[in-house]
Order: C-alpha cells, then sequence, then structure tokens
C-alpha cells in the first residue's frame, strides 16, 4: 500500500489553475523528489499534500486515510513538513525551536516531559546543531538554520517528512550535508521523504524516483534515468541540456548548455 | 543559565518576582499622592488601628484604592493585548492604540454614550463593536498580501487612529454637553473617575486573560510563521480568531473605563522580551503583573508630577512609549 496516494490533484490560485489532474504514489521509505522549472507548481503540489493549500479536486490519502480526515495534529504526528524557510521576528533558541517539533504529541499547555527533551537532543545531535542549543536562530548560517529545523521535523516523529527545497541557498558542501541527513533519515527511522528540488544532479544523486512537474501536470514519474533524458528536460526547460552518466555511479549528470557553446551539440 | 532551568520553575521565579514588584506599587499607589503621603500611615490605615473615619483612611479606601486596582487592571489588559497581536500579526510594532482598536473602541463608546445607553453593558459592546470594525479593516487590509507586510499594517493602523480621532472630534463638536472637558481629559487616558462600584466589571477580564494563557503555547508556535504552526499541528484559523475576538473584547471594555492610553502594550512586552525571551508562556504571566505594576506607577507620576492638579496618565505612557517605538522602528529598519 502507498504511503501517499494522489489521484485526479487539481489546485487553484484564484482563476488561475496551477496543479491540474496530478496522480502520483509514493512507496515506504522511498526518496521521492520533485522536480520541475519556476512555476511549475512542485510548491503548491507540497503545500497541498500537507494540508497547507485547499485542493479544487480530486483525492489525496496519506497512509491509506483520506487527508481531510485528519485534524491538523494527527496530520502532524504521521506528517513533518520543513519550509524553504520561517519567520524570525521573534527568534526562539534552536533548543526551543527543536522542542516545538514535539507539539503535536502533547498535550494543550504543551508541558514537554524529560523524554521530550531526550528526544529533542537526540534531534540535534543527529542533524548536528546541539552545539548550537542555546543561540538564538537569527544568529545561526542558512545551512545550521536548516538542519534546526528539520530536527524539529525528526522531533515530530513522522512516517513521511516533506521538504520544500532545502538546499536553496546553500553551498555544495552544505547542500550534500542536508541531502546526506536526509539519507540518514530515511535509512535509519524509515521515514519516507519527499522533496521539492531545483537541482537536477542532487535529484539524480539520491533520488529513488522523480516526479517531473511541466505546467501543473506530470510529465513523467520515474528513476532518474528514465527522467533525465536530454530530450525531455529540454522540452520542459526551453533549454538546451547536455546528459552524461555520472562516473560515481553511472547516474545521469545534468548540464544546462550555455549559448556560446550551443554549436558543439 | 536561566534558560536552563525548566519551564515551570522559571514560570514560578517569574511569578514571584514580578508579583512583588506588583506589591510595592500597589502599596506606593496607595501611599503616595497630594493629600498625603507615607507607608506607615498608610499601612495604619490599612490594618486597623487608625480611625476609620479619618480623611486619610477614606481617601485611601474610597479613592486611591479603585484608582490603583483599575491601573492594574487597564495596565495589565493592554500589555497581553500588544503581546498578542505582536504574535499574531508577527509585527513586533503591533499595540491595541497603534492599530486603532482603541481608537476604535473609544469611537464606539462615545457614541454609546452619546445615545444614552447605560455604562455597562451598553457602551461596552458599541465599543466591542468599534474595535471589531477597525479590526477587520486593518487586519483585511495586509491578509491575503503577504508581501505589503509590515509597514502597511502599522500606516493602515496610524490611518484608523488619525480617522477615530477626527470621528470623536466630530461627535465632540456636535454635542452640546458640559462634559465636554472630561471626555477629552477620558480620551488622553484617564484613570481618575474610577470608584469601588465601576470595578467588577473588571472582573469579566480574568476568563480573556485565562484563555490566552492557555493558548501560549500555540501562540509560541504561530511566532515561525502560519505554515509552520499549521504543520506542526495547529488550527491556525481558529487560534487566530479566538484569539483576536478574546483580546479585542478586553481591549474594548478597558477603553471604556480608561480612555485611550497607548503604548503599554509595546512598552511591556518588549521589555519583558528582552529579559525573558520570547516564550509566551511565561510572557503572558510577566505581561499581566508587569504590565499592571507599569501603569500603577505611571499613573503615580500623573497624579504627583503637575504641581497643581493631574494630568492624563496617557501623557506618561505615550512619553515613555512614543520614542521607544521610533528606537524599536529605527532597528528593525537597520535589520533589514
Amino acid at each position: 500500500m502507498p504511503v501517499i496516494s494522489v489521484t485526479g490533484l487539481d489546485l487553484c490560485y484564484g482563476k488561475r489553475q496551477v496543479l491540474q489532474d496530478i496522480s502520483m504514489q509514493v512507496h515506504h521509505g522511498e526518496f521521492y523528489l520533485i522536480i520541475g522549472p519556476n512555476g511549475s507548481g512542485k510548491t503548491s503540489l507540497l503545500k497541498a499534500l500537507a494540508n497547507l493549500l485547499p485542493i479544487a479536486d480530486g483525492q489525496i490519502e496519506i497512509l491509506g486515510k483520506s487527508l481531510t480526515s485528519y485534524t491538523r495534529r494527527q496530520l502532524a504526528r504521521k506528517l513533518a513538513v520543513v519550509p524553504q524557510q520561517i519567520s524570525l521576528d521573534f527568534p526562539f533558541s534552536v533548543a526551543e525551536t527543536v522542542l516545538m517539533g514535539r507539539a503535536p504529541h502533547l498535550g494543550l499547555m504543551g508541558i514537554e516531559r524529560g523524554a521530550d527533551h531526550a528526544l529533542a537532543r537526540e534531534a540535534m545531535h543527529f542533524t548536528d546543531v546541539a552545539h548550537l542549543a542555546d543561540r538564538p536562530l537569527d544568529q545561526l548560517s542558512g545551512g545550521e538554520r536548516q538542519r534546526v529545523i528539520i530536527a524539529r521535523a525528526l522531533c515530530q516523529q513522522p512516517e513521511i517528512i516533506l521538504l520544500d527545497e532545502p538546499t536553496a541557498s546553500l553551498d555544495p558542501a552544505h547542500q550534500i550535508q542536508i541531502m546526506d541527513l536526509m539519507e540518514r533519515f530515511r535509512v535509519e527511522k524509515g521515514t519516507t521523504v519527499i522533496m521539492v528540488s531545483h537541482d537536477l544532479n542532487l535529484a539524480s544523486l539520491y533520488g529513488d524516483r522523480l516526479l517531473l512537474l511541466h505546467n501543473g501536470r506530470v510529465e513523467m514519474v520515474g528513476s532518474p534515468d528514465e527522467v533525465l533524458t536530454a530530450e525531455r528536460l529540454g522540452g520542459c526547460y526551453g533549454c538546451a541540456m547536455l546528459v552524461e552518466k555520472n562516473s560515481l555511479g553511472q547516474m545521469p549528470r545534468v548540464t544546462p548548455i550555455p549559448q556560446k557553446y550551443s554549436h558543439i551539440v | 543559565m536561566f534558560n536552563d532551568l525548566r519551564l515551570g520553575v522559571r514560570l514560578t521565579l517569574v511569578t514571584i518576582a514580578l508579583a512583588g514588584l506588583l506589591a510595592i506599587s500597589f502599596l506606593l499607589g496607595m501611599g503616595i499622592g497630594p493629600s498625603g503621603n507615607g507607608i506607615s500611615e498608610l499601612l495604619t490605615a490599612v490594618f486597623g488601628s487608625g480611625d476609620p473615619q479619618s480623611v486619610f483612611s477614606v481617601i485611601v479606601w474610597k479613592i486611591r484604592l479603585p484608582r490603583v486596582i483599575l491601573a492594574a487592571a487597564v495596565g495589565s489588559t493592554l500589555s497581553l493585548g500588544g503581546l498578542v497581536f505582536q504574535a499574531l500579526l508577527r509585527n513586533p510594532l503591533a499595540e491595541p492604540y497603534i492599530l486603532g482598536i482603541s481608537g476604535g473602541s473609544a469611537v464606539g463608546a462615545i457614541g454609546g454614550m452619546l445615545l444614552g445607553f447605560s455604562p455597562f453593558p451598553g457602551m461596552a459592546l458599541a465599543a466591542f463593536a468599534g474595535s471589531l470594525l477597525i479590526l477587520v479593516l486593518v487586519v483585511g487590509l495586509i491578509s491575503g498580501n503577504t508581501s505589503m507586510g509590515r509597514d502597511s499594517l502599522l500606516l493602515g493602523g496610524v490611518m484608523m487612529n488619525a480617522f477615530c480621532g477626527a470621528i470623536i472630534m466630530f461627535l465632540i463638536s456636535i454635542t452640546q454637553t458640559s462634559e465636554v472637558h472630561q471626555i477629552l481629559f477620558w480620551l488622553m487616558g484617564d484613570l481618575s473617575m474610577s470608584g469601588l462600584d465601576r470595578l467588577p466589571v473588571l472582573l469579566l477580564l480574568l476568563p480573556c486573560f485565562a484563555v490566552i494563557f492557555a493558548l501560549s503555547k500555540p501562540l509560541n508556535m504561530l511566532l515561525a510563521g502560519r505554515e509552520s504552526a499549521a504543520s506542526l499541528g495547529i488550527d491556525v484559523r481558529r487560534l487566530t480568531m479566538l484569539l483576536l475576538l478574546v483580546t479585542t473584547c478586553m481591549v474594548s471594555l478597558v477603553v471604556c473605563q480608561s480612555g485611550l492610553i497607548g503604548f503599554v502594550g509595546l512598552v511591556i512586552p518588549h521589555v519583558l522580551r528582552l529579559l525573558l525571551g520570547p516564550d509566551h508562556r511565561l510572557l503572558v504571566p510577566a505581561c499581566i503583573l508587569g504590565g499592571a505594576s507599569y501603569l500603577i506607577l505611571c499613573d503615580l507620576l500623573a497624579r504627583t508630577l503637575p504641581t497643581s492638579g493631574e494630568m492624563p496618565v496617557g501623557i506618561v505612557t505615550a512619553l515613555i512609549g512614543a520614542p521607544l517605538f521610533i528606537a524599536l522602528l529605527w532597528r528593525s529598519r537597520r535589520c533589514q
């Protein structure tokens, strides 16, 4: 049984249709990447899966139950979201932020017990932010902040984690660090990871399956080998792409071709 | 070091410290005034051995006590109102007065007064309606357009304030009562009209405080953003609606009693946030106690600073609060 099952999903912002007839299935423990050009609806799809955007039509099932049958709290125990960024107007400390991940498991006043503090500490160690525990969030670098939010998601003990471009605005070393972290998360905790990404090469290196969105429709779902072909990417992105085999493990490596080299291809 | 302690311990420490401050403010507020000072005299009058009919004793019990209680209630409510608005609108500069919510209640209250409503519940309901209307207008202005952000919210509030001020002046100019001076005084924030009989209404504030305290953890999570809170299991819409209603209700109740007292909801939450950090489970009780002390002391200044008579307490709070507002605005501009 798929962990997430979507059939015939439509989504609109006002009169503008952003997603059209999306169907997808994500399996347990999968590293699933949603890729596509700007404005293709990737983030909207992710938000729809987390019930953060109302859908116009279609059916979303999470762990075999309709998304609409969950209360927010019930959903937050099953599914964690790592947003692109969180507001820093009132900066909590790293430890306080991570501890908030326990909220869906606590009572009304949200008093954390020893076990909750232990889970938060474990999550901070897992994402290597334990040494920053008392620092306010607004004093951290982008990569550190991203790892704090991932620790918060970990603290939720979810079965599914959704990430919205967690590697945007990070340098290559930190990008790999975040991706490795999610891979470890997936392998050690058995969590299903669904990630929106702009980076086709990271998608190729980590993704079990990729969903390529184009103009709000599913262009293709499949393994990196199947999805990342020069012809298909060129059509979607409107830019000639060079696709070769990566010497690391034979997965595709994608290079957009600059104008000045276009005569070579 | 303070932050290493468990929440329960921190909550107890903060409550004890601020309750102590409140007790001292209470004593000062009751003991000092133009018709006789002295803590020792006060203690005699309070704890019985003095003549209960003496002038000083009557002044302490019938005039100063209700006034200090009113100041405490108003201070608590306005600080808490500022705290909640700042969290809900995620704008550190939001406050009932600056957003025009207080102005809206004042229009409602004066309108109700001119229509001959009784102070309670008639005027209070009119004030509530007025503040709700302003709330809907100001929040409606920013909702659905996140890029408008913080400055437009403040601008909207300032405009609402100017508009409410104009309506109030208009209402005053078309009335022929001898109470115009009193209304004007009330508008600038005045605690001198209190009497023991007007205090029971203030008990309605207690359930409002309790609701806000019970929701302080979800409020924390809202600070990281609405979607972030929703993904952590908060029903953001319901939480926001409930808090806005409760806060508007208690603010309008207080405005009916005390008029327009500005900037309390800015000063107290900011000072306490600097001292205690952003956790609302601490800030809510701290604002209640700290805001009470602050307004008692401001009122004490308003009563004792002028050489003859007294000035509205709103002048004292604005003299302290407005420069702080400008400093905060300057700092947030620099950060962006």
